[in-house]
């Protein structure tokens, strides 16, 4: 008996270990471009982010050695500090018994010799200038470790939030609202063409955005609607509808029929009971989708980049972002500052609204 | 309250009766005029205004939401003051009609029009020419678009590409997803260790993009490797890599592109099993392990069987995901060193190019691959009321 629970600890044991090992696979990635955001530009740029953990590093103990006046052959064997090898050897690096390490520094006539010894050490110079280039307006001034101040434009993050928001805030909630009508009346009205139009929309929910891109450009174009924000809120309305109404008819037609009946009874009209009645009781379903949506449009790149891409006054975050990597792609310091401003409403969201976000991302898998 | 009113309305003078028709039909044409009004305006405001950002931003919720909750109102209004038979008629199509509407206009006619333009030149069907005109126009070149779907190079490339990211990619999350639900729901921490999981679904493609090009960051051999993958490389002694453009491996370099996706998506997958992991009754795997089987007979015998349904589904959600996939490899490599996929030929054929005959046939092609996945995946919802 002893036996088998001991087993069975050994087992928990590695069930444990082993998805502890997978979350920090899946969490890696995330966490070096955190780190590397409040790093040095400099030392994005040179060293790893994982220098922030304690590692092994050669610090010089005796600086400025000149090899010229030991009266050494830099072309032939020297021995300097007990060290000895040729003038190669010394660039690259030579141990000596104690631990110590003698390397050349510089080039073969006016270079100098250091001794060097193996210390822990850690890069922990965190600043913010990263955020506040990234998200300044036109120019940021860059003061350079030397003192002297350099000044680089700015990236724009701020604006290019706030057409985020723009644009997403309102289309999350102009579709809700829309498909909310709809799945009322599909749920609780009689009229002719009820059934046909209800397929319909579950017919659309297969249609995968491009089908529709080329013909909407079109239409925009000649309504000159490009590059607007009405433009992109009515087409990620249109994408997001026919999954809002089919999720909402779900939800609605389901409500306790006795609760609307007495409503109707009282005299009130389908607007005041869809509107005090249908809408505060559907709020699990609503936040969800509200959830989904939100994420879909502010994560959302394409369509942002063919209906608002002709405009750089309009650009969102995701366009913005994509620009740097495009423009500057290895600038990490801007990239990994830029990412997380992206990311933080998102996280936000995640965090404070986790059991609407899972529910939300579920019912969105079956948008086409 | 009926009755007194009617009574009232005999004793009113005929004059009244008529100045309140007509005030009715002032109101009633006048109060969606001024909105619409008030609504053009701030359409106006929002294109050109030089505002600052925040009040645009303020401007544009506010205008945006308000103006379509301020549509049904006022339709609604105009509806409610008709007789009782034209209420009953109509009010269900103010209620519809504007989502049925915009779904005709987005994605209803669209898919004509689409299949339309696919059957001309790069230049689409000529303009200010009738149906029969237009298909006897030169620019009409019947299937030879979908001829070329299947037989331009790149196209080609695609293809193969993203059967690529439907095999590796969609397997590769529902084996993660499953392996991270089976192992959570056996661990000390199973709510941290979700969370954690399902967090890069949070992230935009975009984004997960930026993170992955920093874990491949190449930098020339003898430097110091600032990117992730490259450091361990260097560290066992291999030669760096830019990873994602390494064209000496393709078509192998997409798995590094695929990778990033698998990383967003196992988490959704994660969700999905673990829920259908807690559905299976505790006395059938009980029943198994009083028989002697060991826990990973118990997985592949008992657990695989029962939750073969959320499987399959999971799987059909994926691979259609997959199939339509573009962000990620448009930013990464922008579709260079053999990475194109269908969603990014499209993209490039029918924006960059201006080839909108060929892009349409493309759209085409990807929604008569999407249609039966998708229509296996509504069953499987709706059987299951996932929502």
């Amino acid at each position: 008996m002893a036996g088998r629970k001991n087993q069975k600890r050994l087992g928990k044991l590695v069930v444990n270990v082993s998805l502890f090992i997978i979350i920090l696979l899946w969490t890696i990635p995330t966490v070096g471009i955190f780190v590397s955001s409040f790093r040095n530009r400099d030392d994005i740029a040179t060293s790893g982010w994982w220098n922030i953990f304690p590692y092994r590093d050669w610090q010089a103990v005796k600086k400025d050695i000149d090899p010229n006046t030991l009266g050494q052959d830099v072309n032939g064997v020297m021995t300097i500090e007990g060290a000895t090898g040729t003038f190669e050897q010394f660039r690259a690096g030579i141990q000596t018994p104690n631990g110590e390490r003698v390397t050349w520094i510089g080039n073969k006539r006016i270079g100098t010799v250091e001794v060097q010894k193996q210390v822990w050490t850690v890069d922990w110079n965190f600043t913010l200038d990263n955020y506040k280039q990234v998200l300044g307006g036109q120019t940021f001034k860059f003061t350079k470790p030397d003192g002297s101040v350099e000044t680089v434009p700015g990236d724009n993050m701020t604006r290019a939030f706030l057409n985020s928001l723009s644009v997403a805030i309102p289309s999350t909630l102009i579709p809700i609202l829309i498909a909310a009508f709809a799945a009322y009346a599909f749920a609780w009205m009689k009229f002719p063409g009820r059934r046909w139009m209800f397929i319909l929309v579950v017919a659309l929910l297969v249609v995968p955005l491009q089908i529709a891109l080329v013909p909407i450009l079109r239409d925009y174009n000649k309504l000159h609607l490009n590059g607007t924000f009405l433009a992109i809120w009515l087409a990620h309305t249109g994408f997001g509808l026919a999954l809002a109404t089919y999720l909402l008819y779900n939800y609605i037609s389901t409500l306790p029929r006795d609760i609307l009946e007495s409503a109707f009874i009282d005299g009130a009209s389908h607007f005041t009971v869809f509107t005090r009645l249908v809408l505060p009781l559907s709020m699990p379903a609503l936040a969800s989708f509200a959830i989904f949506q939100f994420l879909w449009v502010w994560n959302d790149y394409l369509v942002a980049l063919i209906f608002l891409g002709g405009n750089p006054e309009f650009e969102l975050v995701t366009q913005r972002m994509a620009a740097i990597v495009g423009s500057r792609g290895s600038e990490w310091h801007l990239l990994t500052a830029g990412a997380f401003v992206s990311m933080l409403l998102p996280l936000l969201v995640f965090f404070s609204l986790q059991r609407f976000f899972v529910r939300g991302l579920l019912a969105g898998s079956v948008k086409g | 309250m009926d009755v007194t009113n009617a009574v009232k309305d005999k004793d009113q003078s005929l004059l009244i009766r008529i100045i309140s028709l007509i005030g009715r039909l002032v109101v009633a044409v006048g109060i969606p005029l001024i909105a619409f009004y008030v609504l053009y305006l701030g359409f106006i405001f929002l294109r050109d205004s030089k505002a600052p950002r925040l009040i645009i931003t303020l401007v544009a919720i506010v205008w945006g939401v308000g103006g379509v909750a301020l549509l049904y109102w006022i339709f609604n209004w105009l509806v409610e003051r008709l007789p009782d038979a034209w209420k009953t008629r109509l009010l269900p199509f103010v209620f519809v009609g504007p989502a049925m509407a915009i779904l005709a206009w987005y994605l209803a006619i669209p898919t004509l029009r689409t299949f339309w333009i696919s059957l001309y030149t790069n230049t689409g069907p000529p303009e200010g020419l009738n149906m029969f005109q237009q298909l006897a126009s030169s620019a009409f070149v019947g299937l030879d678009n979908y001829k070329a779907v299947f037989t331009d190079s790149l196209m080609q490339q695609a293809l193969r590409n993203n059967l690529m990211w439907i095999v590796f990619g969609s397997t590769a999350s529902v084996i993660f997803g499953l392996l991270i639900a089976v192992l959570a729901d056996r661990s000390s921490y199973e709510n941290l260790a979700k969370s954690l999981i399902f967090l890069p679904m949070a992230i935009s493609f975009v984004g997960a993009s930026v993170i992955w090009n920093f874990i491949y960051e190449y930098r020339p051999e003898g430097q110091p490797q600032i990117g992730l993958l490259n450091a361990i490389v260097t560290g066992f002694g291999g030669t760096p890599q830019a990873f994602p453009q390494w064209v000496a491996i393709a078509p192998w370099n997409n798995l590094f592109l695929i990778v990033i996706v698998v990383w967003l998506q196992a988490g959704f997958s994660m969700v999905l099993f673990s829920a259908a992991l807690k559905g299976i009754p505790e006395e059938l795997m009980e029943a198994g392990r009083i028989d002697g089987a060991t826990e990973i007979q118990i997985f592949f015998r008992i657990m695989v069987p029962y939750i073969r349904g959320t499987i399959i589904s999971v799987w059909t959600t994926i691979v259609i995901f997959t199939l339509k996939i573009f962000d990620v490899v448009w930013v990464m490599t922008g579709g260079q060193f053999g990475t194109h996929v269908i969603a990014t030929q499209f993209y490039r054929q029918s924006f960059t190019n201006r080839n909108s005959g060929f892009g349409s046939a493309i759209a085409i092609v990807l929604l008569i691959a999407v249609i039966p996945v998708m229509i296996y995946n509504l069953r499987q919802f709706r059987e299951q009321e996932a929502f």
